[in-house]
This record gives structure tokens, C-alpha cells and sequence, in this order.
């Protein structure tokens, strides 16, 4: 038990942590630009069209991945942040850090994506309707952490000062899912539930988990390279880091 | 040629649908070639304090 807990705490160090955190980012980008040709051929070309909505229906390909997206960003971010400040580790502070830009450009897609879709259905591109308006709060939540990581130049204090402020923003996140149960809102019920299963026809509803899959491989993609960014800028002073092979050879990756 | 044009007319949809995906592909390339930029740049800064380190010493 406590070799196991040492092999962890061993990846918690950023020199141990930059290698596997590349090899991460490469097979995540290769699944995610596979998974994301297929899921846009499927969003187009396989898909149905909606009794209902027509072609305009397809956007939810990309809404509703986006919008879990955006929530379960936010969760993993949460649970980096209680994990940095019971633990002490500094790559969980990065890792929060690293996530934030991805969080907030997936909760700009679902908003933007969801105005695309209620201009045509609703007829308005924004009402002030309980899940809209959580959501929009989500993106408040990620620009405000950003912001604060930005102004805090000691980076021991803005590491826990923007920990704290995703431990408290995390209350937000049962608001937004069940925001179209507990209120009655504009927005639609949850077209797949644990509870209920689908309302939706098989096709639509692989296309719309392998777009999901696809984002959230794109997802760590991008959080990995980032992060590798982060311990760069952190641990340049090191010697790992002067003695890296991208540092010190010849060839660039 | 008229299934083309069907596509791309995306039955009266066209603005929204491709308003949509064309903001979501133009966000989801952008991400990563900025990575990559600050990826470069960043390696670079890494080799000149490298090579001014290894003048120090020397």
C-alpha cells in the first residue's frame, strides 16, 4: 500500500510528470482528430434528419458535448485545487492553471452554440432562463479565475487563492444540471439521463457520445501541452530542465 | 452540384449551423496552433538562458 502510494506521489513531481504528461498530449491529439473526423461525418453525413428541427438540429453535436464539457472541466479543476491545497503538491495547482483556458473556450461554445440554436427555435438568441443564465455564471467563474491567477504575482498565493475561489464556484455546477428540473425553464430537459436513458434515436445519440469523447480527448490534449508549458516556466531555473534533450540537443519537438 | 448547394443551404439552417460549427473548428485550431507558438517560444528562451549559463561558467 504505501509503494503505491509513493509511485503516485512520485508523478506529482513536475520533472517526473513533463515526459508523461507529452506522451499523454500525443496519443489524446491523435484520438481526438480521429474521433472528431469521424464525429463530424456522423453530424453531417450519418445523422437523420429531425422531424422537428430540421437540419438546425445538428448543432447539438457540438452543444451538448461542449456544455459537459464545461461542467466536468470545472469538477476536474475543483478536485486539482482540493487536492493542491490538502496535499501541498504543486503540479495540482498547475494542473487547475492549465485547464482554466480550456474550461472557459468550452463554456463560450455551449453559450454561443445554444444562441445559434434558440435564434431559429426559440426565436431569441439569449433569454434569461435559469440553465442560460447558470451557464453564463460558469463562464464568469472561469474568466474570474483566470483574472485572479493573473494578478497575483506571488504564485504560492495565487495557486491557493484560486483554489479557494473553484472550491466555492463548485456549488455552481448541480445548479447548472438540474437548473431544467428545479426550475421551469426555456431550455429543454436533459435528452440523455442515467435515470431515464435517451429520448433520442440511437445514431443521433453515438454521434453525440463520440463527439463528447472526441472533445474530451481534445480536451487533455490541450491541458497536457499546457501544462508542460507551466512547468517550463516554473522550473526553468532547474537543472532537469536545462538538460532536457528540447533544451540542450539539436532537434525541436 | 445541387447536392452541394443542399448541403451548405442546410435546409434554411445554413447561418446557424455553420455559424455554429465555424466559430467551434475556428476556437478548437486556434487553441492548439497558440500552444504550439508558445511551445516554440518558450524552448527558445530556454536554449538562450542555456547558452548564457554554459558562457557564465566557462
Amino acid at each position: 500500500m504505501s509503494s503505491r502510494i509513493l509511485n503516485w506521489f512520485k508523478f506529482s513531481s513536475p520533472a517526473t510528470f513533463y515526459p508523461l504528461a507529452g506522451k499523454i498530449q500525443k496519443a489524446a491529439a491523435l484520438v481526438a482528430v480521429v474521433l472528431l473526423a469521424v464525429g463530424l461525418y456522423m453530424s453531417f453525413f450519418v445523422a437523420p434528419t429531425d422531424y422537428k428541427q430540421g437540419e438546425g438540429y445538428r448543432i447539438i453535436f457540438i452543444h451538448v458535448p461542449a456544455a459537459w464539457m464545461s461542467m466536468f472541466i470545472y469538477v476536474v479543476m475543483a478536485f486539482w485545487a482540493a487536492m493542491g491545497l490538502v496535499f501541498g503538491t504543486r503540479l495540482s495547482f498547475m494542473m487547475a492553471r492549465a485547464l482554466a483556458p480550456t474550461g472557459a473556450l468550452m463554456t463560450f461554445i455551449a453559450l454561443w452554440t445554444g444562441a445559434f440554436w434558440g435564434k431559429p427555435m426559440w426565436g431569441a438568441w439569449w433569454v434569461w432562463d435559469a440553465r442560460l443564465t447558470s451557464e453564463l455564471i460558469l463562464f464568469f467563474l472561469y474568466i474570474g479565475y483566470i483574472a485572479l491567477q493573473g494578478a497575483i504575482p506571488d504564485l504560492r498565493r495565487g495557486d491557493r487563492a484560486g483554489a479557494i475561489l473553484l472550491l466555492v464556484g463548485v456549488v455552481n455546477i448541480p445548479i447548472i444540471y438540474f437548473s431544467v428540473k428545479w426550475w421551469n425553464t426555456l431550455h429543454q430537459g436533459a435528452s440523455v439521463s442515467i435515470t431515464k436513458g435517451s429520448s433520442m434515436s440511437t445514431i443521433m445519440l453515438e454521434t453525440m457520445l463520440l463527439m463528447t469523447i472526441a472533445f474530451w480527448a481534445y480536451a487533455i490534449a490541450v491541458a497536457m501541452a499546457r501544462v508542460r508549458l507551466i512547468i517550463l516556466e516554473r522550473e526553468r531555473g532547474t537543472r532537469w530542465v536545462q538538460e532536457l534533450p528540447e533544451v540542450r540537443g539539436a532537434w525541436t519537438k | 452540384m445541387d447536392e452541394v448547394k443542399a448541403f451548405f443551404h442546410m435546409g434554411g439552417y445554413a447561418l446557424y449551423v455553420w455559424g455554429s460549427f465555424g466559430v467551434t473548428a475556428l476556437l478548437m485550431i486556434a487553441e492548439p496552433l497558440t500552444l504550439a507558438a508558445r511551445r516554440r517560444e518558450m524552448i527558445r528562451r530556454l536554449r538562450r538562458l542555456a547558452r548564457l549559463e554554459a558562457e557564465q561558467s566557462s
